[in-house]
């Protein structure tokens, strides 16, 4: 926090008032007898002590502030400081008006005035300060409040342009648009797997558990659109034991991984890609490897993580509290990503 | 005769391009190519007139391929989605097809190149590849050509830049390369990452620093791991101590 009523304007105008109040004072007890070097001693004594209390009240509200019991907090700081203002400042004045003696009495009979006024400024500077603060509090606050909130909806926005995929929708409409003249039939089968993918993707909240079977039968509807783009390029190869076909999966979990993979491979080389994707059982938990050629001479370290990967990741974490259930491994010139799912999940349970 | 290439990865995606230019008799299509190496190899064997390139590409994407080619042909872009090469588009004035792309859209693309052609406007890529520069392949690696080969450098492994009149020396592990590019790209292309521009000729990379070292008045030596010493200017040692956060 910047340290508050730092700003020059701020002592600009607080010297301003203690000017006023010096003056003031002089005036009230301004009396013959005394002279003006005392009365005005007296107020520069006064005042300064008086002064030195609010900026120290001030300055304490910087580090603590009440949160309860505020308005006790003020009247006993204020009435403690103009007990010590008042005892202060009686003590110098007597020590410097012991030669006039009429002064000395009138110290000592404005002791309750003086330390009424004391208290009365005092909590006024508290009270004041603690609003200053507090209001300042609550705009910070606010402020956090909003900007937490921009940053949800921007993740938000975020994850449903990822779920669209406009670069994967984009080019399998133009693959469709360049088929129609050509090969109408194969367009209009297109345009059924484009639709059926989209439509599993809409329905499934990311938040059921699905038998390794049915995920992977959508994922191949995703595979075969991109076949369709890349012709002869793209090779896969699923490989899945019957038990671990049995297993279940969240939903759409596999296909952020698939994807990862595709672009890797394709974008990465320049030759046929080969997707290897392996399902099996182990010590009750499903192990799903997919591994994509790369060359190791352009990937950058670390780079093979991937941005979907991260999600994907994420989705695990919530769900089993583990970080270990996301693997790669990079061999040679083949990369693969190993997923860990453990099979003891609560059936019902979901995550998000 | 207008000599073309189409350069796009999905077969498909090449097929329309063919299909909307059988209505172009004066077109011939002299070459199609599935990835950049193969482009830049077809358009230093039949200098085309006029290119269609898509962007996302395996290797090196369609900006960096332009990069390669000393005097690149007049281009007509073809991207799905791409948010950084649309930017780039908007902003110069160079005809982009956004696919799935309409036979009308197609004919008024090539309809206002030969129109450009006929009157001599030059479209100046140069600020293009600028803009597209920002996009995340490009500040992952740098693409070079060493002779006839195309060689990817990502960025980690570049170890220092070293200024040599027209051309920027990128200086790696496994050796030299060259590229027609300035000091200051290279500056604002580095600048978000572990590069700091130390002397008016030298950009390096603070990670392998291993020693700095007082140097005459007013400047400094810094000693990389590889025993490599190259001068800090003044400005140069405020930029290295603030990147280094002392």
């Amino acid at each position: 926090m910047k340290p508050a009523f730092s700003d020059s304007s701020f002592y600009r105008s607080f010297l301003t008032w203690w000017l006023v109040c010096a003056i003031i004072h002089v005036a009230v007890i301004y009396n013959e007898p005394y002279g003006i070097l005392l009365c005005v001693t007296d107020s520069i004594v006064s005042n300064s002590l008086l002064a030195a209390s609010c900026l120290l009240i001030i300055n304490n509200m910087r580090y603590y502030l009440p949160r309860q019991e505020k308005y006790w907090y003020i009247l006993v700081i204020s009435t403690v400081l103009g007990v010590i203002c008042m005892l202060v400042s009686q003590w110098l004045l007597m020590l410097i008006g012991s030669s006039t003696p009429v002064y000395a009495a009138f110290v000592k009979d404005s002791s309750t005035i003086r330390f009424a006024f004391d208290t009365l400024l005092v909590g006024f500077i508290a009270m004041f300060g603690l609003l200053w603060y507090t209001q300042r509090e609550q705009t910070q606050a606010a402020r956090r409040q909003a900007d937490a909130e921009k940053m949800t909806r921007d993740a938000e926005l975020f994850r449903l342009r990822e779920q669209l995929q406009p670069h994967f929708l984009f080019n399998s409409l133009n693959s469709i648009s360049a088929l129609t003249r050509s090969e109408p039939e194969k367009a209009r089968h297109m345009i059924q797997q484009l639709s059926d993918f989209l439509r599993g993707t809409l329905r499934k909240e990311q938040k059921q558990w699905v038998p390794l079977q049915e995920e992977l039968a959508d994922l191949q509807l995703y595979l075969e659109i991109e076949k369709v783009r890349f012709g002869h390029r793209l090779q896969t190869n699923i490989i899945c034991s019957d038990e671990a076909c049995k297993l279940n999966i969240p939903a759409l979990l596999l296909q952020p991984v698939v994807e990862n993979a595709i672009k890797f491979g394709l974008y990465d080389t320049t030759d046929t890609v080969n997707i290897e994707l392996q399902a099996r059982e182990e010590k009750e938990a499903l192990i799903v490897s997919v591994s994509n050629p790369f060359d190791p001479e352009t990937s950058v370290a670390g780079k093979g993580t991937g941005f979907g990967l991260a999600s994907v990741q994420r989705r695990l974490f919530l769900l089993f509290a583990r970080a270990d259930l996301v693997q790669t491994h990079t061999d040679n010139t083949t990369f693969t990503t190993t997923l860990i799912i453990p099979q003891i999940h609560d059936k019902d349970h979901t995550d998000r | 005769m207008i000599k073309t290439i189409l350069i796009d990865d999905e077969p498909l995606a090449r097929s329309i391009v063919k299909e909307y230019l059988q209505a172009w008799p004066e077109f011939t299509i002299v070459q199609e190519c599935g990835d950049g190496f193969e482009g830049i190899k077809a358009i230093n064997a039949h200098t085309p007139d006029v290119i269609f390139l898509d962007i996302q590409m395996p290797k090196i994407n369609g900006f960096e391929m332009l990069e390669l080619i000393e005097t690149p042909p007049a281009v007509i872009f073809t991207t799905a989605f791409d948010e950084y090469a649309i930017k780039a588009f908007e902003t110069h004035a160079v005809d982009y097809l956004l696919k799935p792309f309409s036979k009308e859209r197609f004919d008024k693309a090539l309809q206002k190149w030969l129109n450009q052609r006929s009157t001599n406007t030059v479209v100046d890529n140069h600020t293009l590849l600028e803009t597209a520069a920002q996009s995340p392949a490009h500040q992952n690696r740098v693409v070079v050509k060493e002779g006839s080969k195309i060689k990817i450098i990502p960025i980690p492994h570049i170890q220092y830049l070293e200024a040599a009149d027209d051309y920027v020396k990128i200086h790696t592990a496994d050796g030299t390369y060259l590229k027609n590019k300035t000091m200051a790209h290279f500056e604002q292309l580095l600048s978000a990452q572990q590069f700091v521009r130390i002397h008016r000729s030298y950009i390096i990379n603070v990670q392998l620093i291993t020693r700095i070292d007082p140097y005459e008045k007013d400047s400094h030596l810094v000693i990389l791991q590889n025993g490599m010493r190259l001068p800090v200017s003044k400005s140069g040692y405020v930029r290295l101590k603030e990147a280094l956060g002392l």
